[in-house]
């Protein structure tokens, strides 16, 4: 039964081929929406992940200032250096500690003038950033504990001053300070929050701290946690010395914040996932729309075949064979919509994802989704206009032109 | 189907006191007001009668489209009224053969499809299929026309394609209404023989209605209708 009412089901698409692509295209449009905003949500969830795991999953930052948006901190004094050595020598789990200082300073070389965020740290601060040197060399410890006027650029700082030049060996001036470039770092692109991470110069801190600053002030701790050892202790008790170090009260709010990566991570991904889901939902209506379009097909084109029914129930065809041939049409239709669907959607993805910068996904789940909803559609949205059919009085069909 | 020591051999079609009644109260109309009629196998029966006389309301009961109001109507000995629709349907497609004044052929499909469309119902495997609708298709002089879609045949070729539609499962009763209604006279003559010749050669009882009593002169029986009621029952060209 199910083979014949495929049969006349193909045969019937076949007859009206324009207005069965005409019918699909809702579905279509549909299936494709769906499936693109998935794979394209994955693909940003996972460059939005693997964004973050460059900076170091295991990576804790401290900021004076109390907790405001998702990165930045107000209020509260810095740290100081001591502070730091604490933070290294009292916490067992803690892998490496990096003072940062930062910034924003006018470079100038040659007759190039660039603005860019310039760091006074030590080198734990590229071991912290899982940050790797695309030529040149990490500060010696001797340029560490004297101060020289030494700095590692990130790429764009080397693009905007140098060009194609070499940077190594070259001088870049910083207020009255003139230092040598001892090493350039990879690009990392931009940041989660939109930053460019490559706009930077960095510099031994007590060079920054002389020659720059004038004071000794430390802007970030940043912590790596060891491996195995859990972030969440970590950051509690760091928590707690900086405290007691800060001279907080009980009743006190903290003056200073510890944010863990991973929070920042899961933060993010968990809006890139509700923007999907948000979107998907809105690209399943589209869906629905085509489903009430298959309907209204269906029953033009019951109203049309009136005469032909009655020809079949006079023949001696069960009110369920033609309920059933009316319902595989409509599924058919709209499972070849949702085909027609998936194939779009694949071929828009690749284009899209390359586009816009994500990675393309394939999630195969969400290709079975959309087709078995595309065929629950012709289910849902055929069996009135079929039940219809099934219903008519073979005598009364018969009479209709 | 019958006993031997028989008698009275179980009509193929009997009629007792079948009455339908469209519509209620003071509205209601009488299409059918108390009708006896016995129609034995092998039969050859023209219906007559003026329209509204209820041979239309008798045609779809007999061809166990409609179901009497009253009355009862056995169909070679089962009770039809007492079938719902789908066993209704069985019987039509087991028993029962259709050809109709507008041939109702589906459009845009070729005469071999048209002609499979019963044996579709029937799950009659694909191969056996082809060769019973060729077949039948021979048997009404369209050899050769197979792959014609109804608009590339003239009237009388279409009304062929209907009848190899019609006796393609072999029917035991082929109901016509007035097949030819639509056609010339000569082209009339042609389905007129080619009926005759499968009452005579293949014992298939036919019924047909007619309202041209030269067509009606085929049969071997003529039933006049008028008011819902048999006026006249007998050999044709008898008194009007």
């Amino acid at each position: 039964m199910l083979g014949n009412a495929l049969l006349l089901a193909l045969r019937e698409i076949r007859r009206n081929v324009l207005r069965s692509v005409l019918t699909i295209l809702g579905i279509v449009i549909g299936v494709a929406a769906v499936i693109v905003m998935v794979t394209l949500g994955d693909g940003a969830t996972l460059a939005v992940t693997s964004n973050i795991q460059s900076l170091g999953s295991n990576l804790l930052m401290i900021r004076p200032g109390q907790r405001m948006g998702p990165v930045s901190g107000s209020g509260g004094s810095p740290f100081r250096l001591d502070d730091v050595a604490a933070v290294g020598r009292d916490i067992p789990a803690v892998q490496a500690v990096a003072p940062a200082a930062t910034q924003s300073m006018t470079a100038v070389a040659g007759n190039a003038n660039w603005s860019a965020s310039v760091t006074g740290t030590d080198n734990r601060f590229f071991e912290v950033r899982n940050w790797t040197f695309a030529a040149g060399r990490p500060f010696t410890e001797a340029e560490v504990r004297s101060g020289r006027a030494v700095c590692v650029i990130g790429a764009t700082v080397q693009k905007e001053l140098f060009g194609l030049q070499d940077p190594l060996g070259q001088k870049i001036r910083l207020k009255q300070v003139s230092c040598e470039v001892v090493g350039l770092l990879q690009a990392k692109g931009q940041s989660t929050m939109g930053t460019d991470q490559d706009d930077i110069i960095v510099m031994p801190l007590r060079t920054y701290h002389r020659r720059l600053a004038g004071n000794r002030n430390v802007s970030l701790i940043q912590v790596t946690v060891r491996e195995g050892e859990s972030t969440e202790e970590a950051k509690g008790a760091i928590e707690r010395l900086m405290r007691k170090r800060r001279h907080i009260d009980a009743h006190e709010q903290d003056d200073f914040n510890v944010r863990d990566m991973k929070e920042v991570a899961n933060m993010l991904t968990g809006t890139t996932k509700v923007l999907t889901e948000l979107l998907s939902a809105v690209a399943a209506v589209s869906l629905l729309v085509g489903g009430i379009g298959i309907m209204n097909i269906m029953l033009v084109s019951v109203t049309e075949r009136t005469r032909e029914i009655g020809i079949r129930l006079a023949i001696g065809a069960l009110e369920r064979e033609v309920l059933m041939q009316f319902l595989v049409e409509a599924v058919a239709l709209s499972s070849l919509g949702g085909v027609l669907g998936i194939v779009l959607a694949l071929g828009a993805s690749v284009q899209l994802a390359d586009l816009l910068e994500v990675p393309f996904i394939f999630n195969p789940r969400i290709v079975v989704i959309a087709f078995l909803f595309s065929a629950a559609v012709g289910v849902i949205f055929g069996y009135f206009p079929a039940r219809r059919a099934a219903r008519l009085d073979p005598i009364e069909a018969l009479r209709r032109e | 189907m019958t006993e031997p020591h028989d008698p009275a051999p179980v009509p193929l079609v009997e009629f007792r006191q079948v009455a339908k009644v469209y519509g209620l109260g003071a509205a209601s109309m009488r299409a059918l007001d108390g009708v006896d009629l016995s129609i034995a196998a092998g039969e050859f029966v023209a219906v007559m009668g003026p329209s509204g006389s209820g041979k239309s309301t008798a045609m779809n009961i007999l061809g166990c489209l409609d179901t009497p109001t009253s009355g009862s109507y056995r169909f070679s000995g089962v009770p039809v009224e007492g079938l719902d629709r789908d066993q209704r349907a069985l019987l039509r497609r087991n028993h029962l053969g259709f050809v109709f004044q507008g041939f109702n052929l589906l459009n845009r499909t070729s005469a071999l499809e048209n002609v499979e469309l019963p044996l579709l119902y029937r799950r009659t495997p694909r191969a056996e299929r082809h060769a019973q609708a060729r077949s039948a298709l021979a048997q009404v002089g369209l050899t050769g026309w197979e792959g014609h879609t109804p608009g590339e045949l003239s009237g009388g070729q279409q009304q062929r394609v209907a009848i190899a539609r019609a006796l393609v499962t072999g029917p035991r009763l082929l109901l016509a209404d007035e097949p030819t209604g639509n056609l010339d006279s000569a082209r009339g003559h042609e389905i007129m023989d080619l009926l005759t010749g499968l009452n005579r050669e293949r014992g298939i009882t036919v019924l047909m209605v007619t309202h041209e009593p030269e067509m009606a002169a085929y049969a071997g029986r003529v039933i006049h209708f008028r008011d819902g009621r048999v006026a006249e029952d007998g050999r044709p060209g008898g008194h009007p």
